[in-house]
């Protein structure tokens, strides 16, 4: 029931909700509880039609870089 | 898609593989794995991953899924409250068809004439009470630290909005009483936890920490396969080395210390309180009750509920298997006459139940 998905936020209104695209499909969300500030073009995880958390980039990225080292490098 | 596409690539999956195998031919004892979120359960099952892991590695499902370790009970309040005059009662859909006494649902509720409505989000709550000023909207508070502070932040709204016709029937839990509990059960011997991504998003790592100092592994885990088989080998890694903590895999997702922001909304709204679990009991201080500066938002101070004679359902294993100590196949009612479109315990209805799972995948 925890389930999230990562969106990207296209549009944000004046009352704090934003309209967030998950690969094609739009949603609305509300961003009260977001835990950091986020704008337009920003990746949040949303649950239940709320931004839970703003997804950093660079750690992601570095996560994706360390694996791929991993396996590219066979240290096994 | 973003954030899930590169997180499902088969060179990762198959790195990992071999760094798993690797692993476990490290350690002569095998290893019981315990995750403890529906969307693991569901996961693990739809990518076949307990296929791809070797033997010595046994994976079991812990009381992950909110809709399961609901309360006989509890399912038999909210089919009162849904009963009621002059009411609509909001529920997410895996709620409708979990059973309460007498195998009655809210869906049969609902054929029945109820006015009840499935909702994705508790915040359509606001412009169903705003649309209906004459009835009592009711919600159904459903769902551990991932869901709670979202129906703690429409709480808030409809304070400032001043809506006054909106309730919540809270039977929120909190995760990590219940994994003291686990850790605590003789009849189980769990060598470490798959933590739960998007409670960790809320509640941080810290709140973890009583499984390292009991000697099992923890590391927070994210949901696609190589979120899951990074976790799995993080776990390996700490039984190798010896030195267990609770490790974060799902970095993209979760921060050591949480979601303030969001914490702070559930707890300015609810305090703890004893809750009671379907297979596990009363649990000490794993519930969700509101604060009394919010207790007009509180169903159950609202409506004085009459006193309901609740009773479980004859011969349904669910209650062993929420603790892990049975398999859905240990059941005796498990496909035979139990089955997704038949459920007769919680864990065959809702998609991340244990048992609708291993129906669908194993």
């Amino acid at each position: 029931m925890c389930i999230g998905f990562p969106g990207i936020i296209i549009s944000i209104d004046k009352d704090n909700y934003a309209i967030i695209d998950i690969s094609g499909t739009r949603r609305e969300v509300c961003l009260d509880i977001v835990d950091e500030p986020v704008d337009v073009g920003d990746y949040v995880i949303s649950h239940a039609g709320y931004a839970i958390h703003k997804i950093d980039v660079a750690t992601a990225q570095e996560k994706l870089n360390f694996l791929q080292e991993l396996i590219d490098n066979e240290i096994y | 898609m973003k954030y899930i596409d590169e997180y499902r690539n088969p060179a990762l999956v198959e790195g990992l593989l071999t760094k798993i195998e690797n692993a476990s031919r490290q350690i002569s004892c095998p290893v019981t794995i315990m995750e403890i979120c529906g969307s693991h359960t569901y996961a693990i099952g739809h990518f076949g991953i307990r296929k791809l892991l070797p033997e010595s590695i046994r994976l079991v499902s812990g009381p992950g899924c909110p809709v399961c370790v609901t309360s006989t009970r509890d399912v038999d309040i909210a089919l009162y409250l849904a009963g009621m005059n002059n009411v609509i009662f909001a529920t997410f859909g895996d709620m409708l068809r979990v059973p309460g006494t007498g195998s009655d649902s809210l869906q049969k509720k609902r054929a029945a004439g109820a006015d009840i409505r499935v909702v994705s989000s508790a915040d359509e709550c606001i412009a169903l009470s705003q649309s209906n000023p004459q009835k009592e909207i009711i919600m159904m508070g459903i769902g551990f630290e991932t869901t709670a502070p979202t129906i703690a932040a429409t709480v808030d709204n409809c304070r400032r909005k001043g809506i006054n016709n909106f309730s919540v029937f809270s039977v929120h839990k909190i995760v990590p009483p219940a994994i003291h509990a686990l850790i605590a059960d003789p009849l189980l011997k769990i060598d470490a936890f798959l933590c739960p991504g998007h409670v960790s998003t809320m509640i941080g790592s810290a709140a973890y920490q009583m499984i390292p100092d009991a000697g099992c592994a923890a590391v927070i885990t994210g949901f696609e396969p190589v979120d899951i088989l990074e976790g799995i080998w993080m776990i390996m890694e700490q039984i190798v080395s010896g030195r267990k903590e609770v490790a974060i895999q799902y970095s993209r997702g979760v921060k050591p210390e949480g979601n303030t922001k969001a914490m702070n909304f559930l707890q300015s709204i609810f305090r703890v309180a004893d809750a009671e679990w379907r297979g596990l009991g009363t649990i000490p201080a794993s519930g969700l009750v509101f604060r009394k500066e919010y207790e007009a938002f509180d169903t159950l101070t609202k409506f004085p509920v009459p006193d309901i004679k609740s009773t479980e359902i004859k011969g349904c294993g669910c209650g062993d298997i929420l603790r892990g100590i049975k398999a859905p196949q240990d059941c005796p009612l498990f496909k035979k006459i139990c089955t997704p479109m038949n459920p007769v315990g919680p864990c065959m209805v809702s998609s991340e139940g244990t048992c609708s799972t291993h129906y669908k995948y194993y």
